[in-house]
This record gives structure tokens, sequence and C-alpha cells, in this order.
């Protein structure tokens, strides 16, 4: 049997992934967790000196803040299991990648493990988010010097 | 406010859709899904695209990795406003250091305080 | 002579005895009651999941060895494997037995391999008891291969769950009343460009068709032969895969045909397509199948133990996922 014939074969005994369904869950579960994000954004307006535009500083880190709760707890991979992408997209996302592999690693070391581990898999999110931001942001700042467009 | 509640329970819904057909129909691994968000948020936010979300949905577009994308491109482009190029470098972690310093700190007391558990 | 990886056993070597142990949440498992021990912490209270690992070893081969009164300074071989880079759950654990050791690794097919080395060495007159065996521990193997156990990503259909077990065999010199080693068969490394790891029942299908395929021709045996052909993690997915080969083959899948990754966990949707890791298929091979052996609901059974033969490393730089499968046949007189 050669290679595309058992191809086809294993494609179609393979079970799909449940598309639709994942989309929904997907939307309500990052739905939620934005809604969440939206009246903890609400609370620092409310009772601290944070207008709308600031006050996504700080609901960006008490989310962070829940996710490691709930990563700790071991919570965090069955919301995910549930949302799929709906978990994994918004910062509490972010937040379970670092968390759970700086808890992995404590085995290692604080040194060697957590530090040397903690960004093995948020790591690459961060490269090219500054990288695309350089190069955006550089184009940009070239176009306005050539007065293409202005800022 | 009410409103603003229902715009970032849709488009922060919308936008994990889109990490979700990623996943599912382009078959990408989650890492590789969330470097092609972030690239995406800044890209927005460079033609001027991103802010006006932000003031739509709220929280709907500052939670989702897109919008770090995004702040990390709007501190290099501000930055560059004052300062022109040199700027480019050295105002990219000036909107984002929250949530880089929060996953740090919290990572860090994570690792002190919990074990992993491995239950399904 | 040339045999092609086709082995049989005149003085058919027996298993004398097993031991077999199983994590916390392998208590879900319908087979855990035929277990020896479960775990209630993976760990065994000590600070790391690997260390946890190598006491389990450990302790299923005192298990074994309590139940036919021997030592481990009784013991010829010990002949085990696991999943953990450079097997050092193993390699602590033949540290602590300190019995003459070799590290076996064939991914989840070690069960087999290592059963048919231990025949080997004693139809050879070299051994009077020799320890053969796999095992796999859930936070250990995970983290190795895929992500932190504590990190939420979306397991697809396909997925199988690595187990927390161990399975161990004392293979002796024939007497009677116990399940012999008769014949087996060293399979070929099956590559058909399989590259998802998150779906390795798929990957090792084809391996398992092929060894099974070569064992009838080699040893002339059709599968009526037997009371059950049981092979090792495929899952339910790639069970059902090589079910599909078989029938394009011509052989007949009937209810015999069972799967141990497949059975593991019974119908429960939380471990997706079912079980797989080392501990896997040996445990259950270990228990179950020898069990009903002993009380001779099965008198000729064949064991098929399947292993997917990637690293983490291989599968990130694109390459396709070899898997092999070792057959090994029992017979109880």
């Amino acid at each position: 049997m050669d290679e595309k014939k058992y191809a086809a074969l294993e494609e179609s005994i393979s079970p799909k992934p449940p598309i639709l369904r994942n989309m929904i869950t997907a939307f309500i579960t990052g739905g939620t967790i934005c809604l969440i994000g939206q009246a903890v954004s609400l609370f620092y307006m409310t009772f601290f000196d944070f207008t709308e535009r600031t006050s996504s500083n700080p609901t960006v880190a008490t989310m962070v803040f829940f996710a490691m709760l709930l990563t700790g707890f071991g919570q965090y991979k069955k919301i995910s299991q549930f949302g799929g992408a709906g978990a994994s997209v918004p910062i509490t996302g972010f937040s379970n990648a670092v968390v759970s592999a700086a808890i992995e690693h404590k085995s290692e070391g604080y040194v060697v493990g957590v530090g040397g581990n903690m960004f093995k898999l948020a790591g690459s999110v961060i490269l090219f988010g500054v990288v695309s931001a350089f190069a955006v942001a550089l184009i940009k700042t070239i176009l306005v010097k050539l007065g293409v467009v202005s800022w | 406010m009410i409103p603003m509640f229902i715009t970032a329970f849709i488009v922060g819904g919308l936008i994990c859709v889109i990490g979700q057909i990623l996943f599912d129909v382009a078959k990408l691994t989650p890492a590789h899904t969330l470097c092609i968000l972030v690239v995406s948020g800044s890209i927005l936010d460079g033609i001027g695209w991103y802010e006006p979300l932000i003031d739509f949905a709220g929280a709907g577009a500052t939670i989702p990795i897109t919008s770090f994308g995004n702040s990390l491109t709007h501190g290099a482009m501000s930055e560059a406003e004052k300062h022109g190029f040199v700027g480019v470098l050295t105002g990219m972690f000036e909107v984002t250091s929250s949530g880089i310093s929060a996953a740090i700190l919290f990572g860090f007391i994570a690792a002190i305080l919990f074990k992993s558990k491995g239950k399904v | 002579m040339v045999v092609k990886g086709l082995l049989t056993f005149a003085s058919m070597p027996i298993i004398a005895s097993t031991g077999v142990t199983g994590g916390p949440l392998e208590r879900k498992s319908p087979f855990a009651e035929g277990f020896d021990k479960i775990y209630d912490d993976e760990r065994s209270k000590l600070s790391t999941n690997e260390q946890g690992h190598s006491k389990m070893f450990e302790e299923t081969c005192m298990i074994a060895l309590s139940k036919i009164d021997l030592l481990p300074s009784d013991v010829d071989f010990l002949l085990i494997g696991d999943l953990v880079n450079q097997m050092t759950p193993s390699n602590f654990c033949a540290s602590s037995l300190q019995t003459p050791y070799i590290g076996l690794f064939s991914a989840c097919a070690t069960s087999v391999s290592s059963l048919l080395i231990a025949a080997l060495l004693t139809e050879a007159g070299m051994s009077t008891c020799a320890i053969a065996g796999s095992g796999s521990q859930h936070n250990a193997i995970e983290r190795q291969f895929r992500y932190p156990i504590e990190y939420g990503s979306q397991k697809p259909l396909t997925s199988q769950w690595t187990v927390t077990a161990t399975g161990i065999a004392a293979v002796t010199p024939y007497k009677t009343g116990y399940p012999a080693i008769v014949s087996g068969t060293i399979g070929r490394t099956i590559d058909l460009g399989m590259t998802d790891p998150l779906n390795m029942g798929a990957a090792m299908a084809p391996a398992a068709a092929n060894t099974l395929q070569r064992h009838f021709e080699g040893h002339g045996t059709k599968e009526s032969d037997y009371d059950v052909i049981m092979t090792g993690d495929l899952g339910k997915n790639g069970f059902n895969i090589y079910r599909k080969l078989l029938e394009q083959a011509g052989i007949k899948t009937s209810t015999k045909f069972r799967d141990a990754g497949a059975a593991f966990y019974g119908d429960d949707e939380d471990f997706q397509s079912g079980a797989s890791g080392a501990g896997c298929s040996a445990a259950i091979y270990f228990s179950d199948v020898y069990t009903k052996m002993m009380m001779g609901e099965y008198k000729r059974v064949l064991l098929l133990a399947t292993g997917a033969l990637l690293s983490p490393m291989s599968a990130q730089q694109g390459d396709s996922i070899p898997c092999i499968a070792h057959a090994v046949e029992l017979i109880m007189k």
C-alpha cells in the first residue's frame, strides 16, 4: 500500500473535528472571557481613577491573575477542552501558557527550570508580536516621512 | 455601558471563532494560530483600524491576543511620532508592559504555590 | 538459516507470574480490578513524576517476584523500558534492584519486544528467570512529548490518553500450568507518511496489520486458531483503520480482535480515542489476558503491541512517524 492510498483510507475513517460545534463553544467561551474582562474594566473605572482607555492595563493584569488561579487549580485545561480557541486566544490563554510551563518545570529548580522554560510556549507570541510591531511601525514611519500618510 | 458588554461579548467571541477556524480548518497548532493573530493585530493597528475596534468593543478587543500586537505597534508608532526612527525601537513595550510583567510575576508565584495535577 | 524476524520457541518458556500497577485515574478502567495495586498518588509521595515512575517500576517488579517467592538477586535479567528521555525511570529501577539490566525501547511495543527477548534468553538456556515489561506515567510522558500538564489545548477526537500503569512479567523455563511463549514475530518498521502526533492510531495501524499478516504467513496460522488477537494501543480510531486494512487483505475481523488502548478506559469519552503509552498494553496483557489464560478461558492468544517511534523533535521537524508492531503467541496447555 502506498502513502497516497493510505492517506485516503485514513482520511475516510478518522473522525473529523466537529467544526460547527467547536466554533460555537469557542464563541461562547471567548465571548464570556471578554465579558468578564469588560466587567473588570468597569470595576477599575468606577472605583479607581482609570478612564476607558487606561483601564485596559489593569484589566489585562487581572485577567492574567484569574487565569493563573484557574491553571494552578487544574481548571483551565478543562475550559480549553470545551472552548478550544475561545480559551487560547484571550490573554488568559497566554497566561495559561506561561503559568503551566512555570509549574511544570519547577522540578528542575527556579533558575534553570522555571526561569528557562516559562516562555517556551508563549515566547513565540512575544517574538512575532515584537517583530511585526517593528516592521509595521517602521513602514508607517517611512511612509509618514515620505508624506504618503500622516500619523 | 450595557451595549459595551454586548459588543465585547460578540467581538471577543468572533475573534476566538477565527482562532478556532485556524485550528480546525487550517490545521494549525495553537502556537501558529496565536502568532498569526498577534501579527494581524499589529497590522490592523498599522492601518489604524484597531483603535476604533477598541472604542466599539472595549474588552472584546483588548482581551484577545490580537490586542498584544496592537499595543506593541501602538507604543512603537507613538514614540516614532515623537522621536522618529529611534522611537520605533524604544517605544515598543511602552503600552504592553502590564500583560507581560503580570504573566512573568504570576507565573513565578504560581510556580511557588502549585504543582501540576494531570486529572481529566 | 534466515528467519526474517520469525521466532519459534521449542522449549516453551513460560510467564510464571505477573505484576500490574496503575495510577489513581486508572481506577476508571474496567480492568482496574485485575491490577495488583492502584496508587492514590502517582508520584508515590516522591517529589517528581519521574521518581514516581521509577518507584512504580520497582514495586511492580517486586510484586511479580513475590508471587513466585524470588528476590531481585535471584533474577538473571531485567529487560524493561519506558518513554521518558533515555529511559531514566527504568534505569533508576535497575539501579535499585541491582539485577543485570538492558533497557529496551520500542515505544509502546516494549511490552512484547521485552517478552520476546526474555523468551530468547530462556530458550538459549542462559536464563532461569528474566523480568520483562514496560510502563508509563501520564505526567512524565505528556510533558516530554506534548505540553505541560496544565496547558490547555483542545484534544482532537483522535488523540489518546497516556496511561499511568506498569506491567511486568517474570519469564522462566517451561513448567505445566502456565501460559507458554511459543512463537513471535519481530516487526518491520512501517512508515506510511502520517505526521499527526495527535493521531498515532492512524500511524500505527499499518504496522499492526503488517506484522499480523507476517505472523499468519510465517507461522502458518490463521485468525480462527486464536481465542483473542489483541493489539496494543491503536485506540478506537486506529483500531477501526487496522480492521479495515485487514479486511482489504482478506482477513475476517471478528469480535476476537480487540485492542488494549481502545478498551482500557471503556467508553469514557473524556479519553477521546482511548489509551496509549508503554504501560497500556503491558497492563492489560499481564492482568486481564494473563488471568484469563490461567483460568483456562483463553487457550491460545496473539498479542500485537504497537509503538510509534517518534520524538517531539522529529515531529516538529516535520518528519513522518515510523511505527512498529511486535507479535507474541501464548498458549495454555
